[in-house]
């Protein structure tokens, strides 16, 4: 008998209820329950981190995670960046510094990097380097690019949000501004 | 706001410009398209039962309790679908096909090899079903290696075969090669092995598959490089016509060659679409995608090379052992690998004397498929380790032995000993260039804060690579299927807005951009106003797929050609309307206009509206549309590079670290640098993965040890750095837009090039190694001063796939 319990979680602001069986993965439910396709299985098991997605503003593993844990959270995916149809400046980043190219990949890291920059800007750290972005690029895998591309992505959006003058009040002695993401 | 896309200013043209990708923005939404995002209402989808061992004997297959699983609603078996197979074929003597069922019959040949399908709604409830096939397995020895293969009284792999070989040919014999190398001053011997990698696309193989009953036709969608020939491999194994087949490669995330050949599992779920007359979706998962796909690169080569005093090399003479695994893969057969290894393997070295014997031997492991490099990654590993090797012996500097070998300026076009001509490219400059880069920006390799006593070296490769090989070249592989043309559609529509369709088949090269800026050039309009549709068999005349860097000069060079006709008639149309002489109309900016007379320009898009709405205007010949269709066949055409990499070796770990790394490459007319760049760099990075993490593991008992990616280490950001490119140009004669392939060359170069800045690293300590990958543990041994070292070390494991140990300084 399959067991399945009802949830309620919200994505992208948007409140869905449904029945889901417990043995069924968060990445699955989004995918093919809700039809959030932007999230790509690359491995499922935990290792490529296509998948990732914010859960409470947490980046998580989709494919570790099952579709019930997200019961009461807010989950966030690709799907949720940009501004309608303009694209986020994160978005805009990946594009113009040629971040992916397949674009398999392309979900997670931009989730994961989403993440990474909104947790420094919580935290009030200051401007990432190069070597910082890079190890947090190396939480996921991409086989196309050789990762320049999207580590030169992530660093300059944190670089334009961080100094982004007049955003945060401080000019431009530094500080950051929420991007373009709403 | 996005990047506008700018002209190339100097040429005044969009070929040279980086414009921003039409593929981009979809992807940035998440509104790609894999296979895996489709969905249809019924939809079944499979999973397979597979063999755990890697060489048995199947005497029983009981599908009943699979089918007592709730919700399965299907499951088949080899005898249910009447035994269908794939067979790739090669007209030479010297090969011997093999017959790949799309499901196992009576015997299994590695492990993972599909026995039963099962269908169901669900897919956990289709893997659970799966799970439950019985089979009675009579487990035969298996054959790990080439080794064991070439054993004397070794287990066919098929009946029939002798010491495993399903390829065995000399391909080039000199029989002057002994007298030269008993006069030679200096003669090398050497053994170099490539392990067995994994293309590892982030996009493992799916299909889904549909019956049309409007169009009464299997339609499957498929991930793959090479849609035509899927279809013909459905066509072939199933029996039936090649118009009552329509494949669809929608989005596709990475290939590497994994995705340019047809896999079983693909066919066998069309047959069951059509079959049930019910949509059936496989999604391959990363277990089988280690497993059950294919792999590539496993080689060894036992080679002996003289020198002259100077360094000159006098003969050479190579034996070329390739693991291909249980089966050829179709359409290009298991001879992909020794063929193009035992012509190309001179390279880009004046040889005067050769010999080579290529060998592909039957393995119980997956079947290999043309992985990137397409063993130029190994030939260039071997010839650029013989220079080392030579200039070591002579005292003479390595970068001077390759000067006196490589093919000059002024020497081109060359023809080879091995029969090739070599159209011209930038060999001595390339090196020279990379060495004055070298010197000027490998320094500081080792960031402060790092441990001191690191052994820092330097490596170099260059090469040339046959890129966008077309059926006068492929034709001497004698393939049943010869590929090489690719044909193009271009037609523009009554707004003035153009359609492209092309055979070739990009999956994350950009070629929605690139072919938009070869044809808006010559259109004389915007490359937003140019869409390429691809990937479509019935759409698109019958084409070869994007593998071997062959897309943009020969589907780009087919759409560049069908583009000039449209522009022809663009120009006539023009002339007529003007009365002037076509010959004096120019296309530029979105207009027609006499060449100097601004005043009289036309808008393209009220020429095309001409010509559709109101086409009675025109004279008969330039009535009823603007279209074209061309084709295009080149002999192929070289790219080459110089790569240089700087590493670092902790003695203490044996932790090879890379530093520094750049690339002089020319690739004649870039069309688009920033994509370049990009294909560069993603090379580079499956390179430098393959010299210092990736290898399949099998043990010595056939079993697979690489089923996840905590066992297969693929390169993340952490391992790489930031390659440095410089562009040369070299036009090429054999091209349209002069433009050669450059999708591998970042692969092919990368290995030797790290592997010599580890050999440069460990000089000091007398230590030499002549595989990839070398692994930390390797290193340890050696400097430990262990004589061979199995790779990884101990353990089960390492056995089947270990490559030769490290050398010491007067032992080699």
């Amino acid at each position: 008998m399959k067991d399945i319990r009802q949830i309620r979680v919200r994505v992208n602001g948007a409140e869905h209820e449904l029945a889901v069986e417990t043995r069924r993965t968060l990445a699955d439910m989004l995918r093919h329950d809700l039809g959030y396709t932007g999230t790509h299985l690359g491995c499922e098991h935990g290792i490529c981190g296509a998948c990732t997605v914010l859960v409470d503003s947490a980046p998580v593993r989709s494919c570790l995670v099952f579709g019930v844990q997200a019961d009461g959270c807010d989950v966030r995916t690709v799907e949720g960046l940009a501004d309608g149809e303009e694209l986020s400046d994160l978005q805009q980043a990946f594009s113009d510094h040629h971040g992916l190219q397949c674009g398999f990949c392309t979900p997670g890291f931009l989730m994961l990097a989403e993440a990474y920059l909104a947790e420094r800007q919580a935290a009030g750290a200051g401007e990432p380097t190069e070597a910082e972005i890079r190890e947090l690029a190396a939480s996921n895998l991409c086989r196309c690019t050789g990762y320049q591309g999207i580590v030169d992505a992530v660093l300059a959006t944190a670089r334009a949000r961080y100094h982004s003058e007049g955003a945060s009040g401080e000019g431009r002695a530094g500080g950051w501004h929420a991007g373009g993401s709403p | 706001m996005s990047r506008e896309a700018r002209l190339n200013a100097q040429a005044g043209r969009w070929v040279g410009a980086s414009v921003p990708r039409k593929e981009d923005r979809r992807m940035l939404l998440g509104r790609g398209r894999f296979v895996g995002d489709l969905t249809r209402a019924g939809m079944l989808h499979a999973a397979f039962a597979r063999s755990p061992f890697p060489a048995a004997e199947v005497t029983g297959i009981d599908t009943s309790a699979a089918l007592a699983t709730p919700g399965v609603t299907g499951a088949f078996t080899g005898a249910d679908l009447g035994h269908p197979y794939l067979i790739a074929m090669l007209e030479r003597d010297e090969f011997t096909p093999t017959r790949m069922p799309l499901l196992a019959g009576d015997q299994v040949r590695f492990a993972g090899e599909p026995v039963a399908m099962v269908l169901a709604a669900d897919p956990y409830a289709a893997q659970d079903a799966a799970e439950l096939v019985d089979v009675d397995w009579r487990p035969l020895d298996a054959i790990p290696g080439i080794e064991a293969a070439q054993a004397v009284g070794a287990r066919q792999v098929h009946d029939g075969l002798d010491g495993n070989r399903l390829v065995d040919l000399t391909m080039f014999d000199d029989l002057t090669l002994p007298g030269i190398f008993a006069a030679a001053p200096v003669v090398i011997d050497a053994v170099f092995r490539s392990a067995r990698v994994a293309a590892l696309p982030l996009e493992g193989r799916a299909c889904m598959a549909e019956w049309d009953d409007r169009d009464e036709q299997l339609v499957l969608h498929v991930s793959t490089q090479v849609p035509h020939q899927v279809r013909s491999g459905v066509a072939q194994a199933l029996g039936i016509p090649e118009q009552g087949v329509r494949v669809i490669a929608p989005d596709v995330g990475g290939g590497f060659g994994l995705k340019c050949v047809v896999g079983r599992e693909e066919i066998a779920v069309a047959d069951a679409a059509r079959r049930l007359r019910r949509p059936v979706s496989w999604i391959e998962d990363r277990e089988e995608n280690l497993t059950a796909s294919f792999h590539g690169h496993e080689q060894r080569y036992q080679v002996r090379a003289g020198f002259d005093r100077d360094g000159r090399i006098l003969g050479l003479a190579a034996e070329i052992d390739c693991d291909v695994g249980a089966y050829s893969a179709f359409p290009f057969t298991s001879a992909v690998e020794p063929l193009m290894a035992c012509t190309e393997l001179p390279g880009i070295y004046k040889i005067p004397a050769y010999r080579a014997l290529g060998r592909a031997i039957a393995t119980n492991k997956a079947p290999t498929a043309p992985y990137r490099g397409v063993s130029r990654p190994q030939i260039v590993l071997v010839m650029e380790r013989l220079m080392e090797k030579a200039a070591a012996e002579l005292g003479i500097g390595a970068l001077d032995v390759r000067r006196r070998n490589m093919i000059s300026p002024g020497e081109f076009p060359y023809t080879g000993v091995n029969g090739i001509s070599y159209d011209e490219g930038s060999y001595r400059e390339s090196l020279d260039l990379a060495e004055r880069q070298v010197k000027e920006t490998f320094r500081n390799a080792t960031p402060a804060g790092e441990p001191g006593g690191l052994m820092t070296g330097v490596g170099y490769a260059c090469f040339s690579e046959r890129t966008a090989y077309g059926t006068p070249t492929m034709s001497q592989r004698r393939m049943a299927m010869t590929p090489g043309y690719d044909t193009a559609l271009v037609r523009m529509d009554p707004s003035g807005e153009v359609i492209v369709t092309t055979g070739t088949c990009g999956h994350g090269q950009g070629h929605e951009t690139t072919f938009a800026q070869i044809v808006a050039d010559r259109l004389g309009v915007h490359p937003g106003q140019v869409r390429l549709r691809q990937g479509d068999t019935d759409l698109a005349s019958y084409g070869w797929g994007t593998w071997g860097s062959r897309s943009i000069v020969i589907g780009g060079g087919a759409a560049d050609r069908a583009a000039a006709v449209v522009a022809r008639q663009l120009r006539q149309v023009a002339a007529h309307l003007l009365e002037a002489s076509s010959d004096d109309i120019e296309l530029a900016g979105g207009s027609a206009r006499v060449r100097g007379d601004a005043g009289s320009a036309l808008p393209i898009s009220e020429l095309a509206r001409i010509v559709h709405f109101q086409t009675h205007r025109l004279p008969e010949e330039l009535r009823y549309g603007l279209e074209a269709r061309s084709s295009f066949d080149p002999p192929g055409t070289f790219s080459n590079a110089c790569h240089a990499a700087m590493v670092t070796v902790d003695p203490g770990t044996g932790e090879i670290r890379l530093r520094r790394y750049l690339v002089v490459e020319d690739c004649g007319v870039v069309i688009n640098p920033m994509i370049v760049d990009g294909q560069v760099s993603g090379g580079v990075a499956q390179g430098v993965g393959a010299a210092l993490l990736e290898r399949v593991r099998y043990g010595e008992d056939g079993q697979p040890g690489s089923t996840t990616l905590m066992d297969y280490l693929a390169p993340t950001a952490m391992e790489l750095c930031p390659v440095q490119i410089t562009h040369l140009e070299t036009a090429s004669q054999f091209s349209e837009t002069g433009a050669k392939g450059m999708g591998e060359g970042g692969m092919i170069g990368a290995p030797a090039a790290v592997l010599n800045a580890i050999n440069d690293a460990l000089r000091p300590a007398g230590i030499s190694f002549d595989h990839v990958p070398v692994l930390p543990a390797e290193v340890c041994a050696a400097l430990a001063g262990g004589d061979a070292v199995a790779m990884g070390g101990a353990g089960a494991m390492g056995g089947a796939s270990g490559l030769s140990g490290a050398h010491r300084r007067g032992s080699a």
